[in-house]
Parts: structure tokens; sequence; C-alpha cells
């Protein structure tokens, strides 16, 4: 069984459809990434699993009692609150001295224990985020855009932070991220997002082509991977931008289960 | 020992400092200042409501200070831009408050010990009230402690651990309203804003944890309401000013011992 999954699951936001009929299940231990561009829905998709979004249509199904280790987008604490990163380990839920070093030294920042939340770097932060999300043994990590602000490097030292969370407790990862090409080379699938789900494939990894060296360099060792999406359809005007595929791009791809070509927005079949 | 007028204005400050002190913490984490501003405004017309329809005050300001506090929180939850209108709500209910007041015989000459308290005629049954009002609010607060604080640091990040931020507003809101009926009497519809907002910033700059700058903040309060009451006598300047003056020194010496450390 899986350990989360959404069946046409549709959102509107006043009039407006956010999703449509979007379908998705994770399995244990998989890592699956979300692409979409701003305001494709992303967030909106990770807060009805999480149960915090109401539903239009569609279905969530949440295996009973399962744990989930959850990475807001941002954090903005305010700087009238006096906190360090031990003290928002133990929140809500509290967790002793041991577990928190614990989990502080996993993510790599087991010296910021006593440091103030507001005077921690985004880098920074975001790991004390994953630390927390660690504690009490999730069986998924959901993350939403965890590397937002992050440069290249600390964008790729994050990803392979993950894929060893990963590989060491075999913990599930859901993770979103707005940049449509560049993904964790460790995702076993890549989903993008347009309010319904566009195409769906395994990342592209070329860490030993040598353009792969021309656009990351060597610092990444190879955490990130290109994603090439598939589209067979194109959106009208009102849908965003119009990303037609040329006849070059035919290698496989599969949909989502209920991904339907019935839906409104104009379709022009390339290739 | 009761006997003394001093001694329960005394007893008075520190009670309501209990409640103000964590309380007060929160309204500065979640920048709710205007918010305190409006339900204690509001408390003048619940004064001239129960003075109206012979209830007990502390009833009267309880009901419309409430009345008030949801009025507000539940415009925020829908979107309002809350600097208008928490400034419309907040001077709307003190101008009603007032004009309420007018109408009733014998009430206009106790406006200022509306406005700006009148702790030093503290009776028994006040402090009693004062006591009990500050108690609930401290073990509701300590209560929802954690759950209060998560989601004062991020909605969705309370959403996700299975908590409902919804309710825990709902905590402070009440909490709120319990600490302006009480506190009407102390230091007056127009200073529980400060007692509530400016020993908890006093406490910022000198703590590191939430938990020690909100007792630091009932302490400086405490300390403010004893001092106050102390310049009051021996000045014979109007107790609940003086005391709101104690603690702005409290605050000016602790932003400077802040920028000393840094």
């Amino acid at each position: 069984m899986s350990l989360i999954s959404a069946s046409g699951v549709s959102v509107r936001f006043g009039g407006a459809e956010v999703l449509s009929r979007v379908s998705l299940s994770l399995s244990a231990g998989e890592i699956v990434t979300v692409v979409g561009p701003n305001g494709s829905g992303k967030s909106t998709l990770l807060r009805a699993l999480l149960g915090i979004q109401r539903l239009s249509g569609g279905k969530v199904a949440r295996r009973p009692g399962l744990r989930i280790g959850y990475v807001p987008q941002r954090l903005a604490i305010d700087r009238s609150l006096p906190m360090t990163a031990r003290r928002f380990l133990s929140l809500p839920r509290p967790c002793t001295d041991a577990q928190a070093a614990a989990a502080l030294t996993r993510c790599g920042v087991a010296d910021l224990a006593d440091r103030q939340m507001v005077a921690l770097s985004g880098g920074q932060l975001q790991r004390v985020l994953l630390a927390r999300a660690l504690l009490h043994a999730p069986e998924i990590l959901i993350l939403d855009e965890p590397t937002q602000g992050l440069d290249q490097p600390g964008e790729a030292g994050f990803y392979r932070l993950i894929e060893e969370v990963r590989r060491d407790t075999g913990v599930a990862v859901l993770l979103v991220s707005h940049d449509l090409h560049v993904v964790m080379a460790a995702s076993d699938r890549v989903i993008c997002l347009n309010g319904h789900v566009c195409c769906e494939g395994a990342p592209h990894v070329v860490s030993q082509a040598p353009e792969y060296r021309a656009l990351f360099g060597f610092g990444t060792q190879g955490a990130l991977a290109l994603y090439r999406h598939d589209h067979d359809h194109s959106h009208g005007p009102a849908d965003g931008p119009v990303h037609v595929h040329g006849p070059g791009c035919g290698h496989d791809h599969s949909h989502g289960p209920s991904h339907s070509h019935a839906q409104k927005e104009v379709h022009s079949h390339a290739g | 020992m009761l006997d003394d007028f001093l001694t329960r204005a005394a007893l008075a400050g520190v009670g309501l400092s209990l409640a103000t002190g964590p309380l007060g913490s929160f309204v500065v984490w979640r920048r709710m200042a205007y918010f305190g501003d409006a339900t204690s405004h509001a408390a003048i017309l619940g004064v001239a409501l129960a003075l109206a329809l012979s209830l007990p005050i502390a009833a009267g300001t309880l009901i419309v200070a409430l009345a008030m506090a949801l009025t507000v929180s539940t415009l925020a939850a829908r979107g309002w831009a809350m600097d208008t209108t928490l400034g419309v709500l907040a001077h709307s209910a003190l101008a009603f408050g007032l004009v309420a007041v007018s109408f009733l015989p014998g009430v206009r000459t106790d406006l200022t010990a509306l406005l700006f308290g009148d702790i030093l005629a503290v009776s028994r049954g006040d402090l009693a009230m004062v006591w009990g009002g500050a108690a609930l609010v401290l073990g509701l607060l300590v209560w929802r402690w954690q759950a209060l604080l998560t989601t004062t640091l991020s909605e969705d990040l309370a959403h996700a651990a299975g908590l409902n931020p919804d309710r825990e507003r709902l905590v402070l809101t009440v909490a709120l309203a319990v600490v302006v009926a009480v506190a009407i009497k102390i230091v007056g519809a127009l200073l529980i804003a400060a007692m509530l907002i400016i020993p908890a910033a006093a406490a910022r700059g000198l703590t590191r944890s939430p938990e020690t700058m909100a007792a630091l903040a009932t302490l400086i309060g405490a300390g403010s309401a004893v001092g106050g009451l102390g310049l009051s006598f021996q000045f014979d300047t109007p107790a609940g000013p003086s005391i709101i003056t104690i603690a702005a020194l409290i605050f000016t010496l602790s932003v400077m011992i802040a920028s000393l450390r840094r």
C-alpha cells in the first residue's frame, strides 16, 4: 500500500481551479520531485496531501498513523521572538537533547544548537528545518521548495543530504521545486505540474557528460540532474506560457493515471 | 495586611503581571499590538453598557471586549487590511464608549478612572477578580504553550503537526478579553496595551528563549507596578500612568544594556 496518495484531486480558489484532477502516489523509500512554474498549484498539492487544504473533488489517502516530517516553504520568524535552534526542535512535540543532537548532526549543523533562529543563514535554516522534520522517525518527508534562495552548491549539498537520509533511513521523500529543468538526481520520478499533471518521468542523469560540467561545474558531485519535459499538448494563452515540444522530443514518458485529455484547455499535439 | 490600600494596589499590579507577561509576549511576537488597543478601547463601551443595564462592570467589559476581539480576529482571517480595520474599530469603540458614558448621570466624574485606572481604589473583591482572571489566563497559556508557540512560528507547521491554528488564535483572543476585563480597574482602558507590550519588549533584548522572555516580562511588569505605585505615593502622580512610566524607563534601560552587549 502506498504511504500517501491523491486520486483525482481538484482544488478551487474562488472560481479558479488551481488543481484539476491530480493523481499521484508515493511508495515507501521513493523520492518524487514535483516541478512546475509559479502558480501551478505545487504548494496547494502539498497542502492537500497534508490535509490542510480543502478539496473540491477527489480524495487524499494517507496510510493510517503515517509519520510525516514537513519542511515548510519558508519560516518567517519575527525578530521579537527569541528562539534557539534547539528549542525550535521541540515544537510542538518535545524531544530529548540526545535526539536533537542526533538530528542536527545528521543534517550537518550540530554546532548551531544554541544559535538564535533569526541569526541563521538561508541554508542553515533549511538544515535546521530538515533536522526538525527528521525527529520522531518520519516515514515520509514532505519538502516545499527547500532549496529556494540557496546557490547551486548549497542546493546540491542539500539534495545530497536528502539522498543520504533516504539511504540511511529508507524515508520516502516528496519534494516540490519551481526549477523546471534542474532536479535532484536521486529522484525516482519527476512530475511536472501545471494545474494538472503535464508529464511524468525519470530525471536525465548526465553527470558524466561534458555538458553537465559546463552547467554545474565540479562542486555539485552529481546531486543535480536535468529533467526533459515531454509534453504532448500545449496550453492556451490563458493558461500561462505556451510550451510546445519539437519533433526531436521523442523519449518515452507516461502520464499520471488520471490525466485526462478531455480537459478544457487547448491541446495542440506536436511532433 | 490587605487592609492597607497600597498593599492591595501592589498585589493587584503583581497579579495582573502574571497574565500580561506571557500574554504580552505573544502580542509582541504575533504583532497584535493594535489588536490589544482595539480590545481595550472597546472595554469603555462595555463599562457604559454595564452601568446602563446595572450589570457588574467586569461582566460588561468582558462581553464587549470578547465581542470586539472575536470581530477583529474574524476580519483578520478574512483578509481585511488590518491596520486600517483596527484603526477604525479601536477608535470608534473608544468614541462610542465615551459618548455612551456621557448619557449616564454621575459616571462622568469617573471617566479618568476608566481611562487611566484607579488602582488605589482596588477592593478585596477586585483583588480576587484580578488574581482569578490572571490565574485563568496563565493557566490557559501554560496549557496551550507548545501549540501556541508552533502556531506563532508558522501556521502551516502547526497544521502539519495536527494542530488547529484557528483554535490557538481563539485561545489568545479569549485570554486578551479576560485580561482587559480585569485590568481596566488597574491601568485603565488607554494603558492596558502598554502593560502588555512594554514589559515584553523590555524583556526581548535580554533573553534567548520564549520562556525566559515571558518570565522576565512578568517580573518587569510586577516591578513596574510596585515602582509606579511608589512613584505615585511619593509625588502624588496618577498611579496607572506612573506604572507605565516605570515600565518605559525599564524598557529604555534594557535597550541600552542589549546594545552594549552586542
